[in-house]
């Protein structure tokens, strides 16, 4: 166990730093110049050399990489940004509560909708619940999130008014100004995002959970277990269940880790403030240190997650041990 | 032993699945009795329909097959019993135990709680009572150290082992009939032959009846009172073990006989039966064995044949046209073969 920790640590450390030096090299092969911008439209060459020298540029790329470093590990900071000097750290306290509250949400509702509806259609293959629900599977694969997400917002939030159409609302302490918040406007501002944001999971989860049970149905344990004479609510529950979720369960650690880097296309859509929409922003703008920011913010997210699922993965399936 | 009623009388079963390519006919009028501390060895290739009768009789089998005969249990027929009794039935007085031990343990739970499931599915008993029978079963089919061993899950044990687990659950509720599937196929020979004299002992200690289903008439020797050979899921002989050994009277029975290795004898090649069973979605008309028979003649391929009894028996039946003489001589021929 502590070997296996001390393996994974190194791991993810040789991870981040690859992640994080290719976002760097990236950014300077962009032909863009930040300081150009951060100098503002009338700026004379004096001053882009100026707001050059103010921002860091001026330094090699290695140079900066190794002060970026220096400043996470020493400082434990992320720096400010380059567009309006807030401090990186902060702008990624506020965007991932946002995120986190969008994927969690719609991990719970995807996981809620495919894994009764994925189980009865392998008990039922070819009936009509599984021929609608593949139908279902292809539409949800098929369809653009974004598309997805205009519809829903127009027919619900604009001509039945049913749902609020965009924005986020704190669950604790809204802002001063905020014009709403509460764990009742959070959640309703929260439905159209979850139900977008879920639907492509669903269709994928829906078709994973219907094969891995189907497959489990098939093992000789099932049989062995029918031949005792378990009826089949206890075959399903006892032995089919839990080894045809063990591979769903690694797929669900490693999508939440990855949409906890911002769920780019639900975010936009909808206003919400969260990573995904920090990302794009930062992006456009060549704001380099909320760029590092959200990129080391969603390594660790996937670092993380990753380590979670490996540990469950042990409890739940004897056969894995942490060595 | 003599009593009016077999055990298990199974009569003219027949299982087809449909499949997208057309009815495979996967047992075709099966019959064979069963009485009580018997045991049955039913012999063939893969696929001549010997698991699957047996998965007929469990009511094991997938929803797309069909199914018609009758599969009596002191006279109560299985294959018309309502879902909820035939569950009582099986593990409690029907109990089986498979080919590959290594995958018919469910891997994520403890052997100890699989054995105390199978219990506790039967018996109105509290937990604690459950496992200590559990642990009781393990001992009796020589898991050593089982107080140990019980809470080990499937991966931690051998194949010879994890057979006698596997032995121990279907014993556990002390069934009447034991259906052992292939029970030494996926295991070394020597686990196998400890395999086979464990079910053979335990099976005097309890009274149980066993069926062993198995490609291999050495076992079938060892241990079974009575034979039924399969081809292309048609029985095609059945008799007591002496008497279709010394008097084998079907040209399939022959090639499965030729086909045994000896130890004794020093020859290049084992024998072997030219051809492939023939498909089940359209099996040849006449005898199913006349594509591979060296003896096949034109009423072989124009009539079914049927069981007839071996003139001067009582319950050695076969199904072949040949006359006696020719089967008397080519028997001969092949028993002196194999021996020599």
């Amino acid at each position: 166990m502590y070997r296996y920790i001390v393996r994974r640590l190194l791991w993810a450390c040789v991870l981040f730093i690859a992640v994080t030096m290719f976002t760097y090299v990236i950014f300077f092969v962009i032909p863009a110049d930040p300081a150009v911008l951060a100098a503002g439209r009338s700026a004379r060459p004096a001053d882009v050399e100026r707001a050059r020298i103010y921002l860091g540029l001026n330094h090699s790329v290695p140079y900066q990489y190794g002060l970026f470093l220096k400043r996470l590990v020493v400082d434990q900071s992320l720096g400010r940004s380059f567009v309006n000097r807030r401090d990186v750290d902060s702008m990624i306290s506020e965007a991932a509560p946002v995120t986190a509250s969008l994927v969690f949400g719609g991990a719970i509702l995807w996981m809620l909708l495919a894994v009764p509806i994925g189980v009865l259609s392998a008990l039922r293959p070819r009936s009509l619940l599984d021929r609608s629900a593949m139908v279902f599977v292809l539409i949800g694969i098929s369809l653009p999130v974004v598309w997805i997400g205009l519809v829903l917002q127009f027919l619900f939030g604009f001509k039945w008014g049913i749902l609020p159409n965009a924005g986020y609302c704190n669950v604790f302490n809204p802002p001063t100004g905020a014009t709403c918040g509460g764990p009742v406007d959070w959640f309703t501002h929260l439905i159209l995002p979850w139900t977008t944001f879920a639907i492509l999971f669903t269709a994928i989860y829906v078709r994973m959970v219907r094969s891995n049970t189907m497959d489990t149905l098939g093992e000789d344990y099932v049989r062995t277990a029918r031949a005792k004479g378990a009826p089949p609510n206890q075959v399903l529950r006892k032995h089919v269940l839990r080894n045809a979720m063990l591979p769903v369960v690694t797929m669900l650690g490693m999508d939440i880790g990855i949409a906890l880097g911002g769920a780019i296309f639900t975010e936009y859509i909808f206003g919400l403030p969260g990573l995904g929409r920090l990302a794009v922003q930062s992006v456009q703008n060549f704001d380099l240190p909320t760029i590092m920011g959200v990129v080391v913010f969603s390594t660790l997210c996937i670092i993380v997650f990753n380590l979670i699922v490996d540990v469950l993965y042990a409890f739940i399936d004897p056969r894995i041990r942490l060595e | 032993m003599t009593t009016a009623e077999p055990l298990l009388d199974v009569r003219d079963l027949r299982t087809a699945f449909l499949t997208d390519d057309g009815i495979v006919g996967a047992v075709d009028g099966v019959s064979f009795s069963l009485d009580a501390g018997r045991t049955l060895g039913i012999v063939g290739e893969s696929g001549c329909g010997k698991s699957v009768t047996n998965l007929t009789i469990m009511g094991l089998n997938p929803k797309t097959a069909r199914v018609s005969g009758q599969a009596l249990l002191r006279g109560e027929d299985l294959l018309q019993a309502a879902p909820r009794r035939l569950r009582e039935i099986r593990g409690n007085e029907i109990a089986m135990i498979f080919q590959d031990p290594m995958t018919s343990l469910n891997p994520v739970h403890r052997i100890g709680d699989q054995l105390v499931e199978a219990v506790l599915l039967h018996n109105d008993i509290s937990h604690a009572e459950a496992k200590a029978r559990a642990l009781e079963s393990l001992e009796e089919v020589g898991i050593p150290q089982a107080a140990r061993r019980i809470d080990d899950y499937p991966h931690q044990f051998s194949g010879g082992m994890r057979q006698r687990v596997m032995i121990a659950m279907a014993l556990i509720n002390d069934p009447d009939v034991l259906i052992a599937d292939e029970p030494t196929t996926a295991l070394d020979v020597t686990t196998q032959a400890q395999i086979i004299s464990l079910i053979a002992q335990l099976q005097k200690e309890h009274g149980t009846a066993v069926i062993i289903i198995t490609h291999d008439l050495g076992v079938v020797a060892e241990i079974a009172d009575e034979i039924v050979v399969m081809y292309a899921a048609r029985v095609v002989e059945r008799g007591p073990v002496d008497e279709l050994f010394e008097r084998p009277s079907h040209p399939y029975t022959w090639g499965l006989l030729g086909s045994l290795p000896r130890l004794e004898a020093d020859v290049e090649r084992l024998a072997q039966i030219p051809g492939q069973p023939p498909s089940l979605l359209a099996p040849p008309r006449g005898c199913r064995f006349n594509p591979r028979c060296p003896y096949a003649f034109q009423r072989c391929h124009d009539e079914d044949p049927t069981l007839i009894k071996v003139s001067g028996t009582d319950d050695h039946v076969q199904a072949c046209f040949l006359d006696e003489g020719t089967k008397a001589r080519e028997a001969a021929k092949t028993l002196s073969a194999a021996a020599a």
